[in-house]
C-alpha cells in the first residue's frame, strides 16, 4: 500500500479519487454487516411509501466510502483524527459514486503533522451529495 | 403554509443530556472482515490478519465507521430512547473524532445521549424533526477510542 508523507503534501492538491459502483446487492450486504435493516435500503415499495423515488444508499455506507478515501490516502503509518459528512442528497444504486478530496490546510500541532481535507461524495452527474471534511496525521520521511 | 404545532414534547426536552445505558460490543475478526467486504474495502489492515500483523498496527483493526454497527446490535437498543412521532427517518450526517485504533479483540462500551432536538417546517420532506445525538466509545483499557455526533431527521411521508 502507498504511503503518503507529510513533506509531500501540497495545499490545494487532490486526493486520489475512489470510485464505487453500489448495487442493490451491496446495500443488502451492508445492511447485514452493519445491522441496519431499515427497509428504505432494499425494499422499493417501502421506499416509495416513504416518499422516496426508490431504494437509496445508507448514509453510513457513504460515510464508509469517505472513510476508505481517507484510510487509502494516509497509508498504514498515518492516522485518521476526524471524519465528518452531511447527507445533503440521496444516492441510488446502479450508478457510480466518486469519493473525492482536496487538501485545504497542513500544519503541526502538539508535535503532530496534521492535514485537513475537504472531502465529498459526487454522483455520476457531478453533484456533491455528501460534503464533509477530514483531519489526518501523517508521518515524516526522515 | 400555516405553521403547525410543535411535536417536541417535554419528555424530549427532559432527555437532552441524559446518558443512555451502556452497550457492550466485542470487536470480532469476522465481523470486521464482513464489514470491510460489504463496503468494498480490501485494505489488509481490515481484511488479512497476517498482512495486518506486519503493519505498525501489528494486527487487524476496524474501518473508521465500523463502530456504527454497535448501534444496531444492542438488545436494549430502544430502551429509554426518545422516539419521534414521525414514522419515516433519514440520516442527516455524521461527525467522528478518533483517538485510538479500534482493534480486533477489543471490548467497546458505548453510551449515547440526545444533545439537541429541533424542528424545521416545510423542508424537503415537509415538517421535520431533527435530533442530534452524541455517542462515546470506550475500550477495555478505559480509553476513549471515538466520539460520534449524528443528525437524525424524521418526517411524515406525504401522499
Amino acid at each position: 500500500m502507498n504511503q503518503t508523507y507529510f513533506e509531500d503534501v501540497e495545499v490545494g492538491s487532490d486526493l486520489p479519487t475512489l470510485r464505487k459502483d453500489p448495487t442493490p446487492q451491496q446495500l443488502v450486504k451492508y445492511a447485514g454487516a452493519s445491522g441496519d435493516f431499515y427497509q428504505i435500503h432494499y425494499d422499493v415499495e417501502y421506499a416509495n411509501n416513504n416518499g422516496l423515488p426508490g431504494i437509496i444508499l445508507h448514509g453510513a455506507l457513504k460515510n464508509a466510502f469517505l472513510g476508505q478515501l481517507m484510510t487509502d490516502y494516509i497509508g498504514h503509518h498515518g492516522s485518521l483524527k476526524k471524519l465528518s459528512c452531511q447527507y445533503r442528497g440521496m444516492d441510488v444504486p446502479g450508478t457510480p459514486v466518486f469519493a473525492k478530496g482536496t487538501v485545504v490546510k497542513k500544519y503541526v500541532e502538539n508535535g503532530e503533522n496534521l492535514v485537513e481535507c475537504e472531502i465529498w461524495l459526487e454522483n455520476h452527474e457531478g453533484q456533491k451529495t455528501t460534503p464533509g471534511y477530514a483531519i489526518v496525521s501523517l508521518p515524516e520521511k526522515s | 403554509m400555516a405553521e403547525s404545532e410543535s411535536v417536541i414534547t417535554q419528555e424530549m426536552k427532559d432527555a437532552i443530556g441524559v446518558e443512555s445505558k451502556p452497550t457492550v460490543y466485542s470487536i470480532e475478526k469476522n465481523a470486521v472482515m464482513r464489514f470491510a467486504q460489504a463496503i468494498g474495502d480490501t485494505n489488509p489492515i481490515f481484511t488479512n490478519e497476517d498482512e495486518a500483523s506486519k503493519t505498525p498496527y501489528k494486527g487487524m483493526i476496524a474501518p473508521p465507521t465500523f463502530l456504527r454497527s454497535m448501534q444496531h446490535v444492542s438488545t436494549g437498543e430502544d430502551e429509554g430512547r426518545i422516539k419521534s412521532p414521525y414514522p419515516a427517518n433519514v440520516d442527516g450526517g455524521s461527525e467522528w473524532e478518533y483517538f485510538e485504533p479500534i482493534r480486533v479483540g477489543d471490548t467497546i462500551t458505548s453510551t449515547t445521549y440526545l444533545a439537541d432536538v429541533h424542528e424545521r417546517q416545510g423542508g424537503k420532506f415537509g415538517n421535520m424533526l431533527i435530533m442530534i445525538r452524541e455517542t462515546k466509545y470506550i475500550n477495555q483499557n478505559n480509553k476513549t477510542v471515538a466520539l460520534q455526533r449524528t443528525t437524525g431527521i424524521s418526517y411524515q411521508p406525504q401522499d
